[in-house]
């Protein structure tokens, strides 16, 4: 038995779906995949690798409705990106597992002196205890003046870094709270 | 909405196959042999696009290429190799998967009615749903491309994005590429532009350099520039690929009488699913939101 | 970058060195590639090895990692000796005619001024002979003795291929094949690029690298066109912005110095870091520091910095010694610190040494780090060898939201700050690290409200004006950083700029009166009146040369290509009229955003170079702590002592360090080079938490010569170890033969190459690279050597 052409043209009908570009719609293609992202929330980013700093458009599942939590469906590169043109290297192709990721953390997590494990914690927890040693240890090595007699202010117990991957606003505000707790072990990957 | 419905060109096992009247563009990939760095994004495209599943048993080998073969959840491979052709080190990376034939092995050898069909614009894609697992297109493929997959016993390849290009969207491993290695449009624009990069291989001394279109499938809809057109085979690429010749026997009056034996109880099931059809979805691609 | 991805389309001639674009930077090197297909232009790879950039090069030159000098001096000297240069450019352009002081000299690999006993230079001999005013003598016909133009021809004389050889690994051949390409473009029609990233800065002379970059530049005429340019890509989205708002022990935001302890006071300060001009031509921009600097102070003070007080200067810790990443974990490993924060950073796997970065954590009282997966040094108390029970570091991981979950900007290496927008919330309870910050700052601020403490005065009075303290809004703190007038700003014609409470358009607006507000001089402009310009997406591009001035916003002022008034001659007029970047219509700069005085005429002669007092480009330059011209020296590990001035083999200002975990290999116990870089595949430490690249590259390997490999009896996909001075790491054999053995220094010299990928964090686990890299730091930058050090290696 085979097909006939009027059974083509029926399912046709009922399974209109793609146009354009020499595509039938036929038993085959009828039941070839939707455009996955045909309904997706588009987000302009950029991506959090290399500083090309390639435009990408991450696809959530979802039209942001009051009701519903968007999961990231496909991550692309934006073709309006002047510099990467849409294309993207196989990391930035691969961004929606970085963001849907089962490694990702979600909870606070405390590992107490001499402990072979994690505790979840809460976040008033971690706030508190981390305030509390900052204070600490602020105050125990705190040198106000060193031994010439010059005024120094340095919070020399602590070190602070980080940002590299961050916004630069993050980053700012890391300069704005370092500083005023007089910081000077105060570093990033730009070092490295 | 316009049923577009004469736009097959061919399908497996089937009588009225040509069915296509309509003059549309054949749309091609060309791969760039001279720009490619090996950089996997076409790969992780490919994956990405069509979320085809990890397979963590590939971890063999450290280097470059670590992903020894296509596979049925794979199909977009980039080969490494290094030449040392007399007058220094030669490293190729070439892109692989189906090459969308004009003159399809794999659809001549197809027992199943509607495994593979190809349309008018020149993709050949494998329909899943009527696929009997018996890997004739296997032996048809002069490419070796088609495989199998262990845990349904159907055969997968790459479907050029098909789906998107139904979409009016490029392929997503042509999206990605950074360097425009990979290109898409019409067969003719292409060709042209392959020449233009072949005169310009030359000027850089390439003088072998050459389009890769291999005419004894008729040609293909993924075509190569090759730096070392007279070496395909540096690449990868077959020198000079034909169909198996009991595949073009199998094609001609052997056909019917075989298939009607082998696949009456699969054409059955799927002429239910005719009947019935799919769901019937409505696509609307212009309230995407944009922020 | 001093100009940019999309520029490099625009090149002749494209220099891949001390970098591997194709594999580091795909989507920015389709720029290279695009050049090629467009222009015809030629692409000259030089690496330890032949890369994927190499593979599409159109000349590769393999060298041993850290002679990288030694290869440019011989440019340098190759563009000298044939005349290649750009005669009128360099004449126009830097600060070739100047003389310097006639006591200087350079000899047995020493400047003048060397201290043996301090093992540092007094740099009184490599200032300019100076007028009455303070300004350099020069010589325009470029011949008298003392002048930098006869100084660098004598000093790079030295480099000639033979000795380029004999350093390097590369034959005589290869080298002069790569010169001809690359120095053909010193010629006013042709314009030429470098693309070079950590390659060049992973060395104890790195910043000598650059300048020598920047001296072959300016040679060639190179700097400030379109297509040509010294090109930094580096390695992190935002690295760019992070260094721009100094998160770092010795700046502050828009590179401001931080005070020192000798500086006690605000006019002392300023006065020290507010540069005199050296040439009457010269505009020296950076005479606005004052302005820059109080507007900084109003922005972290605000009403609590008065002219009074000297704008809060004494709030500002004074640094008196290094406190960057190597002397911070060796003070930490001595036990001089108690606590450390680290927002998405993970030393374990990034510093130099491992073993001793484990050892310093592992001496903390408590730990916070901030990270979307749990990284090695979240976990270093259960590294590989370690004992949980015997460390005694309290640790929190705070779980943070990624680069999707928060709104924001990335400053991309061409210095775009493009702002981006939030796709959906965290997972779970993870929180974006600007919320975790502020409720952590918060929190500190109200225990100093509630009881007495050390100095509080800066915690209590630090400006916090954002709508949500407790999450502050990333769009709030972009505009604090462009900053607003505090009160009225009128200019010079005494006309209102900027009314009282308006966000500022430029920094030329900013005062030392405490009237205007910004937090990074350098980025004012990017959040104006008009709205928040990194937000826009204008693909215009009338230059055609891929300018895009309405897409995102390019600090400073939005000037795509840095030092852009030497693209044209003397007159104004581009010296390649089919690539424009600037030129002079007749009543101003027209073009991209001028650096230069946009009404100056050609005639007045300002200086090009308006940021440096000489105006000029330096190619004499006695900024930098080892010399005022770049110089050969040997990695801190070396094969061979150095055929220049063997007595003088490596950096003579490269520290040692001294600690029980610090050691430093001879050659005779572990004579390979080895060298470590980055795969296509990953992303530093990151991505092996993520599926698809782990699959792409599942596994720590180990480049390996064809011939070494024979030697040694091992085979591809054999198990081998390398071991350093201060660990040793275990992986698959990789033997190639796009790494060829070399002759250096009369004998057979061998290098191998390993990713740094893995670690003992992650779905796929390897050893960690830096496991093997020495604490030894560029003495100007402070940036670890982590290529180029000795090992050995054996079959397990």
């Amino acid at each position: 038995m085979e097909f006939t052409r009027r059974s083509f043209l029926k399912l046709s009908a009922s399974g209109a779906l793609l146009t354009g570009l020499g595509f039938d719609v036929t038993p085959a293609i009828a039941h070839a995949r939707q455009l996955k992202i045909a309904r997706t929330t588009e987000t302009r980013s950029t991506c959090p690798y290399c500083s090309v700093s390639c435009g990408v458009i991450i696809h959530t599942l979802g039209d942001n409705s009051y009701n519903v939590r968007p999961t990231v469906v496909h991550v692309e590169g934006d073709p309006d990106h002047p510099i990467n043109g849409g294309t993207l290297c196989p990391k930035g192709a691969s961004l929606k597992h970085c963001i849907v990721n089962d490694r990702r953390l979600t909870k606070p997590l405390y590992r107490a002196p001499g402990a072979s494990h994690w505790d979840e914690v809460s976040w008033d927890f971690v706030i508190n205890e981390i305030a509390r040693h900052v204070k600490e240890t602020r105050d125990r090595i705190f040198v106000q003046k060193d031994l010439q007699g010059k005024t120094v202010n340095r919070a020399e117990g602590i070190a602070m870094i980080g940002g590299c991957t961050d916004t630069s606003e993050m980053n700012f505000l890391m300069v704005k709270v370092a500083r005023a707790f007089g910081m000077v072990y105060f570093d990033q990957q730009s070092r490295l | 909405m316009a049923i577009k419905g004469l736009e097959i060109r061919d399908i497996s096992a089937t009588r009225y196959a040509a069915l296509g009247i309509s003059k549309v563009p054949r749309m091609t990939k060309l791969i760039d042999l001279s720009t490619c760095i090996g950089c996997k994004a076409c790969e992780v495209a490919c994956m990405e696009w069509n979320d085809l599943p990890m397979d963590e048993t590939y971890r063999a080998a450290g280097g470059y290429q670590t992903i020894p073969d296509l596979a049925h959840n794979f199909w977009n491979l980039i080969k490494f190799n290094e030449v040392d052709n007399g007058n220094g080190l030669l490293w190729t990376m070439a892109k692989h998967q189906c090459m969308h034939c004009e003159n399809p092995g794999c659809l001549r050898a197809c027992p199943a009615p509607g495994a593979i069909v190809q349309y008018t614009n020149g993709i050949v894609d494998f329909v899943q749903e009527n696929c009997i697992g018996c890997q004739f297109c296997v032996t048809g493929c002069p490419f070796n491309v088609p495989r199998i997959s262990p845990k349904n016993q159907k055969v997968y390849k790459c479907t050029l994005c098909s789906d998107r290009v139904a979409a009016g969207l490029e392929p997503a491993c042509i999206k990605a590429c950074p360097t425009g290695c990979l290109q898409f449009g019409t067969k003719e624009q292409l060709l042209e532009y392959g020449r233009h990069r072949v005169r310009e291989l030359r000027s850089r001394g390439f003088k072998d350099a050459a389009i890769y279109d291999p005419p004894g499938v008729m040609g293909t809809h993924v075509i190569y520039v090759v730096p070392y057109g007279n070496h395909p085979e540096v690449y990868g690429l077959p020198a000079d690929p034909r169909i198996p010749a009991l595949v073009s026997l199998w094609k001609g009056p052997l056909k019917t009488i075989g298939s009607t034996i082998m696949l009456g109880g699969v054409t059955a099931a799927l002429l239910h699913y005719l009947t019935y059809g799919p769901m019937e979805v409505k696509p609307d691609t212009d309230v995407k939101k944009q922020r | 970058m001093t100009n940019g991805w999309t520029d490099i389309g625009n090149a002749d001639v494209v220099l891949a060195m001390g970098g591997n674009p194709a594999e580091n930077h795909p989507c920015g090197f389709k720029w290279v590639i695009e050049a090629k297909k467009k222009r015809g232009a030629k692409l000259v790879c030089i690496d330890p090895r032949f890369n994927r950039t190499a593979a599409v090069a159109d000349h590769f030159v393999q060298i041993r990692a850290g002679t990288d000098i030694a290869f440019l001096g011989g440019l340098i000297n190759y563009i000298l000796s044939n005349g290649l240069y750009h005669e009128e450019y360099v004449r126009l352009f830097t600060n070739a005619t100047f003389l310097v002081k006639s006591d200087f000299s350079f000899g047995n690999g020493l400047f003048s001024g060397y201290n043996p006993a301090s093992g540092t230079y007094d740099k009184s001999t490599w200032q300019y002979q100076q007028d009455g005013s303070g300004h350099a003598l020069q010589d325009p016909s470029l011949r008298d003795t003392d002048c930098v133009f006869q100084h660098l021809k004598k000093h790079f004389s030295r480099y000639t291929s033979a000795v380029v050889s004999e350093i390097t690994g590369a034959s005589v051949e290869d080298f002069e094949r790569a010169a001809g390409i690359i120095c053909s473009t010193g010629r006013p029609e042709k314009a030429g690029t470098i693309m070079y990233a950590l390659g060049w800065t992973h060395h104890s002379f790195a910043v000598q690298i650059i300048r020598a970059a920047a001296i072959l530049q300016l040679l060639l005429g190179n700097i400030g066109r379109p297509g040509g340019g010294v090109n930094a890509l580096r390695g992190h989205s935002n690295i760019q912005g992070g260094t721009d708002h100094g998160v770092a022990f010795d700046k502050l935001p828009g590179y401001l110095k931080s005070p020192t302890a000798d500086q006690q006071d605000l006019k002392h300060y300023l006065m020290e870091n507010t540069p005199k001009p050296l040439s009457p031509t010269s505009m020296n921009y950076w005479s606005n520091y004052p302005a820059f600097f109080i507007s900084l102070m109003k922005t972290m003070y605000g009403n609590h910095a008065t002219l009074e007080n000297d704008f809060a200067y004494h709030y500002l810790p004074k640094a008196d010694r290094n406190y960057s990443w190597v002397y911070l974990f060796d003070d930490m490993y001595q036990g001089k610190l108690e606590g450390m924060l680290t927002f998405g950073m993970n030393p374990v796997a990034n510093g130099p040494n491992s073993n001793k970065m484990i050892s310093a954590l592992s001496k903390l009282k408590w730990l916070v780090v901030a990270d979307c997966f749990e990284t090695e040094t979240a976990q270093f108390w259960r590294a590989p060898g370690i004992d949980p029970g015997e460390v005694d570091t309290e640790v929190f991981l705070l779980p943070a939201g990624i680069f999707a979950e928060k709104d924001g900007s990335f400053t991309n290496s061409a210095r775009w700050a493009q702002w981006k927008w939030k796709a959906l919330d965290p997972p779970g309870d993870a929180k974006a690290d600007q919320e975790m910050l502020a409720r952590i700052f918060l929190k500190v601020r109200e225990l100093y409200q509630e009881g007495a403490g050390a100095f509080p005065e800066p915690i209590l009075h630090l400006s916090w004006p954002y709508s949500r303290p407790q999450d502050p809004p990333l769009e709030e703190i972009a505009k604090e950083i462009n900053g607003h007038a505090v009160a009225d700003v009128i200019d010079g014609k005494g006309e209102v700029v900027a009314k009282v409470g308006e966000q500022l358009s430029t920094f030329a607006h900013l005062k030392d009166d405490g009237s205007t507000s910004c937090g990074n001089w350098l980025y004012c402009g990017s959040f104006t009146e008009k709205g928040n310009m990194m937000a826009r997406r204008g693909r215009s591009d009338p230059s055609g040369l891929g300018m895009y001035h309405e897409w995102a916003w390019n600090w400073p002022l939005n000037r795509r290509i840095l030092y852009n008034r030497a693209s044209c001659d003397a007159d104004g007029r581009p010296w390649d009229p089919t690539r424009v970047s600037i030129m002079w219509d007749g009543t101003r700069w027209v073009g991209d955003t001028p650096d230069y005085k946009a009404d100056s005429p050609p005639g007045a002669g300002l200086g090009a170079f308006i940021m440096l007092p000489e105006g000029v480009g330096k190619i004499f330059a006695a900024d930098f702590v080892e010399g005022p011209l770049p110089e050969h020296y040997e990695p801190v590990e070396s094969p061979i002592k150095n055929p220049l001035h063997p007595e003088v083999s490596s950096n003579p200002l490269v520290k040692r360090f001294v600690s029980d975990k610090d050691g430093y290999a001879n050659p005779e116990d572990f004579p390979i080079v080895c060298t470590t870089y980055r795969l296509t595949e990953h992303f530093h430490f990151w991505t092996k938490h993520i599926t698809v690249n782990s699959l792409l590259q599942p596994e720590f390997f180990v480049e390996i010569p064809y011939e070494l490999a024979k030697q040694k009896g091992i085979k591809d996909q054999d198990l081998v170890r390398v071991t350093s001075a201060r660990g040793s790491v275990e992986g698959k054999a990789l033997v190639t033969k796009r790494i060829k053995p070399m002759r250096v220094g009369g004998r057979e010299v061998w290098q191998i190459g390993i990713p740094i990928h893995w670690g003992f964090a992650g779905r796929v686990k390897g050893p960690l690279a830096n496991l093997l890299t020495p604490t030894a730091v560029d003495p100007n930058s402070f940036t670890p050597e982590y290529k180029g050090f000795l090992v050995r290696l054996e079959k397990v």
